[in-house]
């Protein structure tokens, strides 16, 4: 494997020595057998010279030994990469920003270490999957609800540090934004805690955010700036019922008024995630006239679009709106939201889609169909992306681009016809590339995100060649029109940083005056974020 | 999950009652190996519903569709796959399944996969 830059083959002995009387020689991995599993299985340069290779990896057991693995990498100059549960697929897997860095891996702090289903919280380690604290808060019957985003397997610290998403309440979706207070391992070996935690006396370290002074929890995400080690998240009671319902408009230029009465409604509190789709995408694989319609110059006026859904009854918007309480309150706010989107939409339609009665039996469970949608963890997202029926040869991996915009219809439509016309102009068609019927998401509220993969491989550098060159292009796009990617695999962080670029790019130049202030060796994960730290600064 | 072990064991009792070969040891290995199946792998191997418009979770489908019919969908019905196999897949990865790290599936815990997914395969029986 691939060893850290600056350190002589002499000081690499030395220091995997110090690393396994830390953590026990078993837990040190080093040949590349071992440390070759911490490869990112969906990175876009498998096996070529800029694949970002782990040197080894360690796997501490406690903060004490997070504190000593930093401690003897300062000594040395080693760059550690901390993952959580390192499922990290689409935005880099278990892979460092820099290669040769060690990993962290903290999967063996598995620590539950409390679920209050009275004020509505959770404290873990990095180590805990969504399907532990799922398994966790069901065996002993609490009455608390999480919040997860679609593959299960993933943690909740690591998901949130990424700044991940799920599905349900805003307040609990943006799962950085729901994290309560955390306690961290500094560059220097010295542990910190924040919010209420930061205070020895408090036992609010679950229910208040904020501790006195500076808010520094964001520096911790997306960031080098230390090795987390446990965090609050806030949770929500488990509902009595859940109800979603599907709305479908008539025409494309409804989606205006559509997205218009979703803001409203789910501002207000009423709903919980608006699930935008359009049935028109899966209806063109089937229907080669719709095909046409869609990738014809001029679909964008609509009315091709207008024209196929009034006579084939095929809508070309779906929302779906969730609420979450007692029935008969979900029920009127049904009513309520229903008279709004009529009033709003001239021959808009309505389908019932899902009633849920908690707690669910385990085959009532197994029969929900968006089970994100109720924060059951599972893995069925990758029926997507396996193989199946209909896609017999599929990818062995995706890149995730995720441009996030303004949450308005008029936007979509304009971020619509910039990505397909771009994917066009660069002449690659993938599944799932851009066109008249890419739906928004709505996981990090208060924004859209048009999401989309293009496929990775492990035998075929040239599928991975066309995915990278298409990424780079959509990004350098998508910013010239002020989209900006909430999140990126490694590869692609110095080029999304350097698209938040306000004033000369201050952004970086500042977290750049942070790192060496706080990180002098540049030790903790370093690039990670789009800023490096002196030690690797190109031009420093 | 706790409900799933009991049941799992449950289960694996009439299943090694049956099994000649089993001595203590491999039945308890095969135990293991099926609670740790339940835990890693059953979300996209087991029985049950994808999403939705897919009858089948992720992996089941996937070997549907793979071996249309010839061998089982599911993973724990096989009666060919080895330990060996099954490491190879879990260490390596395949498709969108990706590799397993040791700190999530120990050797140890590998082994006792490999033995739980071969108590059916008669030729691994015999050694
Ligand atoms: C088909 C598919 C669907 C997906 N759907 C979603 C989705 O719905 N929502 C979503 O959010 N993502 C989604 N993803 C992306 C990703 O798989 C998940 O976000 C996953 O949860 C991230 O991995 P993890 O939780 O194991 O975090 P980790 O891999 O453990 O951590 C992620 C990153 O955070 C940092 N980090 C982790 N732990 C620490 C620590 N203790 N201290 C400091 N830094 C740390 C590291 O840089 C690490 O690389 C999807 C991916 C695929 C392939
Ligand atoms: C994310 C879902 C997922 C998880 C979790 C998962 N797998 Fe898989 N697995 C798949 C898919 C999909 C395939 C089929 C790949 C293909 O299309 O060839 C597969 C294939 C396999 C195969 C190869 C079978 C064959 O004959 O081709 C084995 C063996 C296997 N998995 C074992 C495991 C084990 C053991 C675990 C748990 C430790 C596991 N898998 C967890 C999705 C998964």
């Amino acid at each position: 494997m691939t060893t850290p830059s600056d350190v002589t083959p002499t000081q690499w002995q030395s220091a995997l020595t110090a690393f396994r009387n830390a953590v026990g020689a078993q837990w040190v991995f080093s040949s590349d057998e071992d440390a070759g599993l911490y490869r990112d299985a969906y990175s876009p340069y498998w096996n070529e010279p800029e694949e970002r290779m782990p040197s080894a990896a360690v796997a501490p057991a406690s903060v004490e030994e997070v504190q000593a693995v930093v401690r003897i990498a300062n000594q040395f100059g080693i760059p550690l990469y901390p993952i959580s549960t390192g499922k990290n697929l689409g935005y880099g897997g278990s892979a460092p920003t820099m290669s040769g860095s060690v990993v962290v891996d903290l999967k063996r702090m598995n620590k539950i270490i409390e679920v209050n289903d009275k004020r509505n919280y959770a404290i873990v380690e990095p180590g805990v999957s969504y399907f532990d604290l799922y398994d966790y808060i069901k065996e002993r019957k609490l009455k608390v609800w999480i919040d997860v985003p679609d593959p299960g397997w993933g943690g909740v610290m690591g998901n949130a540090l990424d700044r991940g998403v799920g599905h349900t309440w805003y307040l609990y979706r943006d799962h950085f934004w729901s994290h309560c207070g955390m306690e961290v391992v500094l560059p220097n070996g010295e542990v910190m805690r924040t919010g209420m935690g930061a205070m020895p006396g408090s036992n609010a370290w679950g229910d208040f955010r904020s501790n006195f002074g500076p808010y520094v929890d964001g520096l911790f995400s997306q960031a080098g700036f230390g090795i987390v080690t446990k965090m609050g998240f806030h949770l929500m009671p488990e509902p009595e019922h859940f109800l979603h319902k599907k709305i479908y408009p008539p025409r494309r230029e409804d989606i205006i008024p559509l997205v218009d009465v979703a803001n409203e409604l789910e501002d207000q509190g009423m709903i919980g995630m608006a699930l935008y789709e359009s049935p028109m995408f899966s209806a063109q694989f089937q229907d080669p006239a719709l095909r046409a319609i869609g990738l014809a110059p001029d679909v964008w006026n609509g009315n091709a679009i207008n024209r196929y859904a009034a006579e084939k009854g095929v809508a070309p918007w779906e929302l779906g709106v969730s609420f979450y309480g007692p029935e008969a309150v979900n029920e009127a706010k049904w009513q309520y939201a229903k008279s709004r989107f009529q009033k709003a939409i001239p021959g808009v339609r309505f389908e019932d889609y899902e009633s849920l009665r908690f707690p669910l039996t385990a085959e009532q469970e197994d029969a929900v169909k968006h089970k994100v949608l109720v924060g059951v963890p599972n893995m069925n997202v990758f029926t997507l992306s396996a193989r199946n029926r209909t896609n017999p040869e599929p990818a062995d991996g995706h890149l995730l681009f995720s441009p996030t915009f303004a949450r308005s219809g008029e936007e979509l439509l304009r971020a619509q016809r910039i990505f397909t016309e771009g994917m066009r102009d660069m002449k690659v068609d993938y599944p799932m590339a851009y066109g008249p019927f890419s739906a928004p998401f709505t996981w990090n509220f208060r924004a859209f995100v048009l999401a989309t993969g293009m496929p990775t491989s492990r035998s075929n550098p040239e599928v991975n060649k066309l995915s990278r060159e298409t990424m780079e292009k959509l990004i350098t796009l998508g910013a010239q029109h002020g989209y900006g990617e909430y999140r990126t695999p490694p590869a692609f962080q110095d080029q999304v940083m350097s698209t938040y670029n306000f004033n000369n790019n201050i952004l970086r130049t500042f977290c750049e005056t942070l790192k060496d202030a706080v990180d002098p060796r540049g030790i903790i994960a370093p690039g990670r974020g789009g800023f490096w730290p002196r030690t690797y600064r190109k031009g420093a | 999950m706790k409900k799933m072990l009991l049941l799992g064991a449950a289960c694996l009792l009439s299943i090694g009652a049956g099994a000649a070969h089993s001595s203590k040891r491999t039945a308890n290995a095969v135990e293991r190996g099926h609670a740790l199946f339940e835990y890693h792998c059953a979300s996209c191997h087991g029985p049950g519903i994808g999403n939705p418009g897919h009858p089948w979770r992720t992996g089941t489908e996937a070997l549907q569709v793979k071996y249309r019919g010839e061998l089982p969908a599911l993973l724990a019905e096989r009666k060919d796959l080895t330990p060996e196999t099954v490491a190879y897949f879990v260490r390596n990865g395949v498709s969108i399944m990706a590799p397993y790290r040791k700190t999530e599936i120990s050797d140890a815990d590998l082994a006792a996969l490999g033995a739980y997914l071969s108590r059916n395969n008669p030729d691994f029986a015999k050694k």
